[in-house]
């Protein structure tokens, strides 16, 4: 049994915002393949619940007519990664949705629950991130919509006021129109695991040269994180080897990886300058360019 | 503080109505009231894929699905798998390939590869893999449960 002491179960948006503003100990909860987890550990104790599984279409995957994609915060990682929508406009988030847990674990955890927590190591934050996503939360008074490079607020903190819920996530058409990319989760075990490095890599090319790149990591500081110097000095640089090297000695500079029982500082900053230049080297094959070497 | 609601569901194709404990886990109420108990209690925080039944068809760790969630769903655990006492093709399957040792994470993998076969979808040896890696066994017989999904999945595609 967990120690919970009340569930509310709203069947509208409305509701739940009513009830979130009437009573500001109710705890959200989406698939629970977190939170039941902490109630389970006894991290969570007398949990007074509000459960959005009730309310229906929270976990919709939309294509707009101006190409702007808005994804339900309902929506699981079985489902992003089943949809043909994402498959087609945003392949790396739809690899990195399958890169998360197991198969059970992604028909029930949604991807509202992973960027509400605010885990650094959450699978779809750095990819998000690279497509420069953006959150659309609705409280009391209203809708807002952040960047979700403004969301994460420090080690499992958002910015998510009380008495707000997030809605969708939305993506932009210029935020993956002509790009290619890449999601390279690294842990121990190939599944069922916590990523120990996230790098998500979104670019664009023109006539052999980068015109965008945008590179974003989790686990690899406090918050996942974009590789701004990285990004800048790739801009209008020539695809080639040296170039990504580059760029991989770059990225570490953004972090601000530290010692943890899962990976010491020294051998996480390895891991971001190889496998960025690897994330990088994949983005360009996809998109269409040739095959650099090995790192 | 007790604290009950009423929730219907259907399990194995048959209709429930039940008062549930609102802390309890799906898990617990199929196991301790209704006395599903193939569907097997492993490591309660949704690691080992013991628990696994299929909801609505898609396998889900039970033991992190609350039990007021089950409401006007359709749950499938291992008894509901055989009909008219005949193995099902996944169960013969893993009968044949020798796919059952211990046999406790046997309930859960035979629902996660009845979900595959019900898919209709066609899958690779890797994403065969894939699909069923929210599965612990502990008896190292990973290669035979692997072969039992693949020769259950061919066979559906020939």
């Amino acid at each position: 049994m967990f120690d919970i002491v009340n569930i509310e179960k709203p069947d509208s948006l409305e509701t739940a915002l009513k009830m979130l503003s009437h009573n500001p100990d109710l705890k959200i909860i989406a698939g629970g393949t977190d939170l039941l987890i902490k109630m389970h550990n006894g991290t969570l104790e007398n949990a007074a619940l509000l459960s959005l599984r009730k309310i229906p279409g929270m976990d919709e995957i939309r294509c707009l007519d101006d190409g702007t994609i808005t994804i339900g915060a309902m929506a699981t990682f079985a489902g992003i990664f089943r949809s043909s929508i994402i498959n087609e406009h945003l392949p790396v988030l739809s690899e990195a949705a399958v890169s998360v847990g197991g198969p059970q674990i992604r028909n029930a955890a949604t991807i509202g629950g992973n960027i509400c927590n605010g885990a650094v190591s959450a699978d779809s934050a750095a990819t998000l991130l690279a497509y420069d996503a953006e959150l659309r939360i609705l409280g009391t008074e209203g809708a807002r919509t952040v960047p979700i490079r403004e969301f994460y607020a420090g080690p499992g903190k958002v910015n998510l006021k009380p008495a707000e819920i997030l809605t969708h996530v939305v993506i932009h058409k210029t935020g993956y129109s002509n790009t290619s990319g890449c999601y390279i989760k690294y842990s121990n075990r190939k599944a069922m695991d916590i990523a120990m490095l996230g790098v998500s890599v979104v670019c664009k090319a023109e006539e052999g040269r980068f015109s965008d790149v945008r590179i974003a990591l989790g686990v690899a500081a406090p918050v996942p994180i974009r590789c701004g110097e990285a990004e800048d000095y790739a801009k209008g640089k020539e695809i080639s080897y040296e170039t990504m090297k580059e760029i991989g000695i770059y990225a570490v500079k953004a972090s601000k990886a530290r010692d943890s029982w899962r990976a010491s500082k020294a051998y996480r900053e390895h891991l971001i300058e190889i496998l960025v230049f690897r994330a990088l080297k994949e983005a360009v094959i996809r998109g269409g360019g040739v095959h650099i070497g090995e790192l | 503080m007790e604290n009950y609601e009423n929730i219907s569901m259907e399990v194995n194709g048959k209709a429930y109505s039940i008062e549930v404990d609102i802390r309890e886990s799906l898990l617990e109420v199929l196991r301790n009231r209704l006395q599903f108990t193939g569907v097997k209690q492993g490591c309660s925080v949704g690691e080992c894929g013991a628990c696994t039944v299929l909801i609505d068809g898609l396998p889900v760790d039970s033991c992190i699905y609350l039990a007021v969630w089950a409401d006007g769903k359709k749950i499938t655990t291992i008894e509901g798998v055989s009909k008219d006492g005949e193995l099902s093709k996944v169960q013969q399957a893993f009968v044949d390939e020798g796919a059952v040792q211990c046999g406790f994470c046997t309930p859960g993998l035979v629902l996660t590869a009845t979900s595959l076969t019900d898919s209709g979808r066609e899958y690779s040896d890797e994403e065969i893999k894939r699909e069923i890696s929210g599965h612990l066994c502990r008896c190292t017989g990973y290669n035979k449960i692997f072969n039992a999904v693949k020769k259950v999945l061919d066979d559906k595609q020939h």
